[in-house]
């Protein structure tokens, strides 16, 4: 079932890999993974299932993967948010950890969002998956209460905007002021050099919310792992039902995947996944600049830079692109014989490339001395390690042939086809041998 | 014309790649065979019939395009070249090799077509090698062991007759044509 179906909701913009298309100023702040949104009292508003609930800063948005389409509820139409609960719940340690199949005992944030002219319903987020919910919840009314969507739009607001106290986020700060004068002038200028760093930013901010949630998860663990720890070695002659509780303790941390490398086992999945399509999009310009391949040396450069002070580790970066193959992205990665890793476009095409090499090598020039990875480098406006890789490549074709002297390492076009082993004195007087006789014979 | 003595080069000679044992397959096997015609080529027109891989052997570099073969190609040319019949290795650890630009079965057909040819009837092996009724021919300068395999075969048809002298350099041979 596609996002389409819940058409009482705005529908949300999606970016190629997949990932929710940010308005200016619009700032990821949590994600939660398999949400349903279901209406509580209207039962004429289809409901959304098995989504990815990403907060942000104006929106909650609703993103059905499997169909790349995404409904976007703003926060300005929330009038009230519930805190979660679960409809039953005995055993409150079982109740924060366990997720049974049945949708009762699933966490549930009831919101009650206002629909003119009609008036207002109550919706609930379901959800569905082991997440903390009540991290989203603490985002949720962060988010809600700072009325970042009042501040952004190029409508200067009302004066004495609502802004809750302790909830300064950048956003609320700026100051609208009309375009008059010298100033204005430089308040325009100052804007659009704003937004042109936003931009940048805009791609890269969201994952802060992840991560800090990350942080948290850790934190919790830890202190879990500390308590339980504790009482084993203070407690050596707990009774029977301690330890029954202990171990059902212990196996529910198992279960939800809190033991020490929290931010692998849980949020890490959602954190590589994200992070694969986020990468998926960012890379698709430079690459196109590139020519449709780049190492992934420099890819992990770029990203970084771009990222500011968000950096990733090249395992995360090797992490990210081998999820790739399970999304439908338009970039793939793609490790050659030798071991370089690169990442191309899918539509990527090797005889491009080939074709370009070919002429290359057909030069004068290089007809005599033959063509070296820096040549091509040069040429075809790419890394040496890549265009020796692309070399290596025209060779396995037939394409080229190798020189290996102690002048290094070259490449001459591939003439041994050309030359009839039955008669080697004489050459057919066009083609290739012929063309390379000529230079060989004028350079003597 | 590039020339080694009065060996005619072919163009490709300058072709450093030539030079290099290409790694790839197809490109190897037609660098092979064109190493394969000119090393029997040079040798046949040079009557040579050894190739010492340890020494220096003018086809295998090429002064001007400062190229010369590696020890790992010249063995690999070599044998393919036993694999064909067409050479045969004299040690175990393939650093001489025997050259057969005529193979044994054409070496007994040269011979027969010689004798014939010049009427000859008896002849001892040296004259075969090095008399001067060979001289300028291909049998001039004849391996010792080739000459006598190629023998041997004319021998099993009944072609010829090997006989002993007084000693072991008194060998000859009668032909019966």
């Amino acid at each position: 079932m596609s996002a389409a179906a819940a058409d009482w909701l705005p529908s949300a913009s999606v970016t190629a890999s997949g990932r929710p298309v940010l308005s200016a100023g619009e700032v990821e702040r949590n994600l939660l993974p398999l949400v349903d949104l279901v209406p509580e009292e209207n039962p004429r508003l289809a409901p959304l299932r098995g989504c990815l609930l990403a907060l942000t800063s104006h929106r909650l948005i609703f993103l059905h993967e499997a169909s790349r389409s995404a409904r976007g509820l703003p926060l300005a139409t929330v009038v009230h948010a519930y805190p979660p609960h679960r409809r039953h719940s005995h055993n409150p340690l079982r109740s924060i950890f366990s997720s049974s199949s049945s949708s009762s005992q699933h966490h549930r944030i009831r919101l009650q969002i206002s629909r003119p002219p009609a008036g207002s319903e109550v919706v609930a987020i379901v959800v569905t998956c082991k997440a903390d919910v009540d991290v989203f919840f603490g985002r949720l009314l962060e988010a809600i209460r700072a009325r970042a969507w009042e501040t952004t739009p190029a409508a200067a607001p009302a004066s004495g905007a609502p802004v809750a106290e302790g909830a300064a986020l950048a956003e609320d700060v700026a100051i609208r002021m009309p375009v008059v004068g010298v100033s204005g002038i430089l308040r325009m200028e100052q804007e659009s050099w704003e937004s042109a760093g936003q931009n940048l930013q805009d791609a890269f901010q969201d994952l802060n919310a992840l991560m800090s949630k990350a942080k948290e998860m850790m934190q919790l663990a830890e202190k879990m792992r500390l308590k339980l720890l504790t009482n084993a070695s203070t407690e050596p002659n707990s009774n029977d039902e301690d330890m029954g509780s202990k171990q059902d303790m212990q196996d529910l941390l198992l279960s939800v995947g809190i033991v020490s490398p929290v931010t692998k086992e849980t949020a890490g999945a959602l954190y590589h996944q994200q992070l694969s399509l986020q990468l998926a999009d960012f890379v698709r310009i430079p690459l196109e600049k590139a020519g449709g391949m780049m190492a992934l040396v420099d890819v992990y450069c770029l990203f970084n830079r771009a990222r500011g002070t968000e950096l990733i580790s090249p395992e995360d970066l090797l992490q990210a692109c081998s999820l790739w193959e399970k999304v439908d992205v338009p970039v793939m990665l793609r490790k050659f014989d030798s071991g370089v890793k690169v990442i191309q476009t899918k539509t990527h095409s090797d005889e491009e490339v080939f074709a370009r090499i070919s002429s290359l090598a057909q030069k004068p020039d290089a007809l005599q001395k033959g063509i070296s990875p820096s040549d091509a480098a040069f040429t075809l406006g790419i890394a040496p390690a890549l265009a020796k890789e692309h070399l290596l490549n025209a060779e396995n074709k037939g394409l080229l042939c190798r020189d290996v002297s102690p002048d290094g390492f070259r490449f001459f076009i591939n003439l041994f086809n050309e030359i009839d082993a039955q008669n080697i004195y004489t050459q057919k007087p066009h083609g290739l041998y012929h063309a390379w006789i000529s230079v060989a014979m004028a350079s003597q | 014309m590039q020339r080694l003595g009065d060996f005619r080069l072919p163009p490709f000679f300058n072709y450093p790649p030539y030079f290099t044992l290409q790694p790839v397959r197809e490109t190897r096997e037609k660098q092979v065979q064109l190493w394969k015609d000119l090393i029997l080529d040079y040798c046949r027109s040079q009557k040579i019939h050894t190739i010492s891989l340890e020494e220096d052997f003018p086809l295998f570099s090429n002064p001007k395009t400062e190229r010369s073969l590696s020890h790992e190609a010249k063995e690999v040319f070599l044998a393919a070249l036993v694999s064909e019949g067409r050479a045969e290795w004299m040690d175990k650890g393939h650093k001489k090799c025997l050259v057969l630009w005529l193979r044994i079965q054409d070496w007994a057909n040269f011979l027969i077509n010689f004798v014939k040819d010049n009427g000859l009837e008896v002849m001892t092996i040296e004259e075969i090698r090095s008399g001067t009724d060979t001289r300028g021919t291909e049998l001039e300068g004849i391996d010792r062991g080739v000459l006598m395999r190629a023998l041997r075969q004319l021998e099993q048809k009944g072609k010829a007759a090997i006989f002993k002298g007084t000693s072991a350099d008194d060998e000859g041979v009668k032909f019966s044509v």
